[in-house]
């Protein structure tokens, strides 16, 4: 399974969706991981995530590693309460940088 | 609670139990046991030492073939499912015995990893980190290098209750969650337990003896007495019970009930079990 990017405003979003886990989170952390290859600016839009278990949160938490390790802005967008419930879990939630929507993350300049 | 369609391969509970016969050579164990239980739902299976509610936790683990019913995981009946299936099956199982069942040769992290192992290719680092969150959910974050052997009681339970977690299950069991720990290392790990549920939508299987915990925790309360099932009910259902052998469970006080001469006589000369 592959997962759209899309380049919108210096920014790579890379866009989830449905429910990410065992079977398809390698998927998503080979997109989230060459977006940040490609990109200085990327954001995951967990808009369209009905669930996420750990497999694709630590996903998450490899780009954010990576992003930090060589400089890159990485952030997550339109988290759902779904995908909340477990970065609370495990208070990821006061880890990643987490916007609204890609014009929260503009509005307020980085 | 909205719970995932993946996490429930099929419509209705997630555990049903019918009629559930088990014998230890010809002595019932369990008798005609039925319970249901829902998604998301904390079931804790409440009782006496000997009412048989290990046995069920270990028929439903599908440890045992029962003698008799019918257990169905996810709508499917275990008995019927080829080893391949039961694996498949297994991945959305995780288990937290009571001892802990860490293996003493491996540290803290690589018990935890270990499901991961044997049922995902994932990448290691990516194994690494997820083991990682789950032992910070249980406050153990950091205590991955030590040996089983290094931990306190409430350190052996977190690290198995972060193991039976690492693969995000749809159904949990946990074995006396409490017994052992002081009180409040105990009233703790029931906090764990209920925002686990709530934050992984996850239905558990408690077996526990300890009244507080299980008023704690429970959705419902099946209550097993000689392997038979006394009562199905919520914490208020239970507890307003009128049941003398409920009673005297809530009550802790043992029964002092009549005794029957020749039934009596049965168990010291043939060795009949009690009824």
């Amino acid at each position: 399974m592959t997962f759209p990017v899309e380049d919108r405003q210096g920014f790579s979003v890379v866009m989830l969706s449905g429910e990410i886990d065992l079977n398809n989170s390698p998927d998503a952390r080979k997109v989230i991981l060459n977006s940040l290859k490609k990109m200085k600016h990327v954001m995951v839009d967990l808009s369209n995530v009905d669930y996420i278990d750990s497999s694709g949160v630590a996903s998450l938490v490899e780009g954010f590693q990576y992003a930090r390790s060589n400089e890159l802005e990485f952030g997550l967008i339109g988290v759902s309460e779904a995908a909340m419930s477990v970065l609370r879990l495990a208070r990821l939630d006061q880890v990643f940088r987490i916007y609204g929507s890609l014009d929260e993350r503009l509005a307020n300049g980085g | 609670m909205a719970v995932p369609v993946s996490r429930m391969t099929s419509p209705g509970p997630v555990i049903e139990v019918r009629d559930l016969v088990t014998c230890y050579g010809d002595q019932k164990i369990l008798d005609g046991v039925s319970l249901t239980v829902e998604p998301g739902e904390i079931m804790v299976i409440m009782g006496g030492s000997g009412s048989g509610k290990s046995t069920l936790l270990r028929y439903l683990l599908g440890l045992h073939r029962a003698d008799g019913g019918e257990i169905r995981l996810f709508g499917k009946d275990i008995s019927t499912l080829s080893s391949r299936e039961w694996m498949a099956l297994r991945r959305k199982i995780g288990v937290s015995f009571q001892g802990g069942a860490l293996f003493n040769s491996m540290d803290v992290g690589e018990n935890v990893r270990m499901p991961l192992r044997e049922h995902t290719s994932l990448d290691e680092n990516t194994m690494r980190i997820m083991a990682r969150m789950k032992l910070e959910v249980v406050n153990m974050a950091g205590f991955e290098h030590l040996m089983p052997a290094q931990l306190s009681g409430g350190m052996i339970k977190r690290a198995a209750l972060a193991r039976a977690i690492v693969m995000d299950p749809a159904i949990l069991f946990f074995d006396e969650p409490s017994a052992g720990l002081d009180p409040v290392v105990a009233a703790d790990l029931d906090n764990l337990i209920l925002r686990i549920r709530d934050a992984m939508q996850v239905s558990m299987v408690v077996v526990t003896h300890e009244l507080e915990s299980a008023f704690k925790i429970a959705d419902r309360i099946t209550v097993l007495d000689r392997g038979r099932i006394l009562m199905i009910g919520t914490v208020d259902e239970v507890r307003g019970s009128d049941n003398p052998r409920i009673r005297n469970l809530l009550t802790r006080t043992s029964e002092d009930e009549p005794v029957d001469a020749d039934e009596y006589l049965r168990r010291l000369t043939e060795g009949a079990r009690r009824i």
